[in-house]
């Protein structure tokens, strides 16, 4: 009982010091770049008149000038009241599609999820096909292992240019980047895992004169699936991490799109969106990539 | 109704002719050029329509002509997507859909944003899009496989002339000329596009040696801003509306627009590959039409702001409508504390003239772009449509041009096209092997 209460403790101690951290910094956020209000004192009617052209400032409706909120939201760096504002805004046209090249935000999270699950859940299942193979046949293994020595380090971004030339098609060289991050950390792994699983398994099922394929789904890949699900892991952060510049630079629609948009239109609220929507995205996927581990892994 | 019936096959059946004869003299030309110098004095002494006549026992002139000169066909691909890059270059393929231009003439057509040049050549050699918006030096570059896979492309039509400026950073306000500009790093949106050589000229001109003397990097358009606000670079020959939009931003000012180099220069065109030009003969020619009506439409400077609203959403181009209709009125602050008026700062000429080609091509000779003998002609017309893009105006009953080559005037210097292998040896700074 007490040593529940010290945890409750604990736990409400941390949410304080989150909640207290968080508030620190919007509220410094706020001041830091708070801006105060147009003063036209010391400029000539000229210079107003020009400000007013380029769209610096704005009439109001005393008959006095202010300035352009159109463009405070795309200048310096804005505020936590602009980016709440930006978020209402894009969340309220969430699910709508204006025209070819401007679809909601619920769109892009769902074109950037397909394109890094379809690369992703390819990746593991040709990693782990070909890390049983190599784990279960030493002598393949020694022979492959220097290449995958030598590919494993190559940013997945390194192979686009060529994967755009062979392919031909943006939409499939996205998938092809994220299949080339998701690739190499499952494939090491499971290779190691299946090669260091106990003998006296591979034993017993040889006794029991299970068939291969008995042998591969009740023996060789729950026995290794702690590793196995320790390399997805890994290669689920790197895979997450590529997609966005694969879109940034393939330009297709998606959330490291978004992102890449708003900076060339120098709309940092924007930016600061599509930084978020990235982080709950990436948080959300994570969750449930954990979820789905738990079922698989077991302790000893 | 029956007057108007009666106008249009009049119309049709002048511009029937027209097309007949220009495919009899093509096919003239052509035999009397293929022929050796001897026999080509003979055939020419026949006269043109004698020779044609002589001609069309042997070729399937008829048949010719009736593929080249099909009356408006049913589109065989009614869905199209069109590239482009988010600029005022572009406005007319832009703006064509929101305003309804594909429509008018049969298409239900979308057109897909790049972020940069060579998103848009990638996307047009694979196949991605069906046309696409280009720098007017890129289908010869991607024909001639300079920076490409070789991939013969049409350029059936010019989108805009003028309409780009060098842009500095505010901290270079007392630069006046080339000279003041050397150790600078500026910025071009692609190799083979105007921008780069209109800069490469301007430099050269005033002594500056554009590969020796300062730094030029590759940057997509609507990158520029960005890099110039972050102080990556001094400043660039760029595209609008990111010069107007370097003005907004407080961060640059337009020291020269690109009209005082060459007024009336190409910059931005409208391509397709031969390929889907030959598959899709009457999607092509629908496409054409709508981008010729088009872009008459946007040269009338009544137009300009309706255009400015239509063409500014997030599905477009992004930006604030005031930048657009400063760069498409031509009247706008120059970032140095004025407001000029410069109706001409941007227009829009659907002609492809050859001789445009051909200064494009001395130019990718001059710079090392293009190495060995270059057949300029050969290549300009080839690439550049320039007489059939006539036809369409006639169609459409905009004016025609007499000739397809004629010469220009850059900073003063006059250009032959009929000297252009002169004129590349003219140039003291050059980067010729």
């Amino acid at each position: 009982m007490a040593a529940w209460q010290g945890y409750a403790r604990t736990r409400k101690d941390a949410w304080l010091i989150s909640g207290t951290l968080l508030v620190l910094f919007l509220v410094s956020w706020h001041l830091f770049t708070l801006r105060g209000a147009f003063d036209p004192k010391g400029l000539t009617d000229e210079q107003l008149q020009l400000m007013e052209f380029n769209g610096d400032i704005v009439r109001t409706a005393e008959g006095g000038y202010a300035w352009n909120p159109e463009k405070e939201k795309v200048k310096g760096v804005p505020g936590p009241l602009a980016v709440l504002d930006k978020i209402y805004i894009e969340l309220g046209e969430a699910f709508v599609k204006k025209g070819t090249n401007d679809h909601g935000i619920a769109y892009l999270v769902l074109y950037t999820v397909t394109r890094f699950g379809a690369g992703f859940l390819a990746a593991s299942v040709v990693a782990i096909m070909l890390g049983v193979l190599l784990g279960l046949n030493k002598v393949l293994f020694q022979a492959v292992n220097p290449y995958i020595q030598i590919l494993k380090p190559i940013s997945p971004l390194a192979w686009m240019p060529l994967l755009l030339y062979t392919v031909k098609d943006p939409k499939w060289t996205a998938v092809l980047v994220v299949f080339m991050a998701a690739l190499w950390p499952t494939l090491a792994t499971t290779a190691f895992g299946v090669n260091s699983l106990r003998k006296d398994y591979l034993h017993v099922a040889a006794i029991l004169q299970l068939s291969w394929f008995k042998r591969l789904f009740k023996v060789i890949l729950p026995g290794a699936a702690p590793t196995i699900v320790n390399g997805l892991r890994i290669s689920f952060g790197s895979a997450l991490v590529a997609v966005v510049p694969a879109e940034m630079l393939l330009g297709e629609l998606g959330v490291g799109y978004l992102s890449w948009i708003e900076w060339n239109n120098l709309d940092i609220a924007g930016v600061i969106f599509a930084i978020l929507v990235v982080g709950v995205v990436g948080v959300v996927l994570d969750s449930g990539f954990n979820k789905l581990a738990g079922l698989v892994t077991y302790q000893e | 109704m029956h007057r108007e019936e009666k106008s249009v096959k009049e119309h049709r059946s002048t511009s029937e002719e027209y097309f007949d004869r220009t495919v009899e003299q093509a096919v003239v030309a052509a035999v009397l050029r293929a022929a050796e110098p001897s026999r080509r004095q003979f055939l020419a002494g026949l006269g043109g329509a004698a020779l044609a006549a002589v001609i069309a026992e042997v070729f399937p002139l008829g048949r010719l002509k009736a593929f080249a000169a099909d009356p408006v066909g049913k589109p065989e691909k009614k869905d199209v997507s069109i590239g482009f890059i988010p600029i005022t270059c572009g406005t007319p393929i832009i703006m064509a859909e929101p305003l309804g231009f594909y429509k008018k003439h049969g298409l239900n057509a979308s057109v897909k944003r790049a972020a940069g040049w060579a998103m848009i050549r990638d996307w047009a050699v694979n196949k991605e899009v069906d046309a696409a918006h280009m720098l007017t030096p890129m289908p010869l570059a991607i024909t001639l496989g300079a920076g490409s896979v070789p991939t013969p492309i049409y350029m059936p039509a010019v989108e805009n002339i003028n309409g780009q400026a060098i842009t500095l950073h505010i901290k270079h306000r007392d630069a006046k000329t080339a000279a003041d500009m050397k150790g600078f790093r500026f910025c071009v949106p692609f190799d083979y596009s105007m921008h780069n050589y209109l800069l490469r000229y301007f430099l050269a001109e005033g002594g500056v040696h554009p590969d020796k003397d300062v730094q030029i990097r590759i940057v997509p358009p609507p990158e520029m801003v960005a890099n110039l606000k972050a102080g990556n670079v001094d400043g660039y020959l760029g595209p609008d509306p990111f010069n107007q939009r370097a003005v907004y931003e407080n961060v640059g000012f337009l020291f020269m627009l690109s009209k005082d180099i060459w007024d009336r220069h190409p910059c931005c065109a409208f391509t397709v590959t031969k390929d889907f030009a030959t598959r899709y003969p009457n999607t092509f020619r629908a496409m054409w039409r709508a981008i010729v009506d088009a872009t008459h439409y946007a040269s009338d400077p009544a137009h300009r702001k309706e255009i400015a609203v239509a063409i500014a959403p997030a599905n477009y181009l992004n930006q604030p409508v005031t930048v657009l209709e400063q760069v498409l009125t031509g009247t706008y602050a120059d970032g140095l504390g004025n407001i000029k008026k410069v109706p001409e700062r941007i227009d829009f000429d659907p002609y492809p003239w050859h001789s445009m080609a051909v200064w494009i091509l001395t130019q990718m000779k001059r710079w090392g772009h293009l190495k060995g003998d270059v057949n300029y002609k050969q290549v300009a017309e080839q690439v550049y449509l320039a007489a059939d893009c006539d036809r369409i105006a006639k169609e459409l009953g905009y004016p025609t041009h007499k000739t397809t080559s004629t010469s220009h005037t850059i900073m003063g210097k006059v250009f032959d096209p009929n000297q252009a292998e002169a004129y590349v040896k003219s140039f003291k700074i050059h980067s010729m092997a």
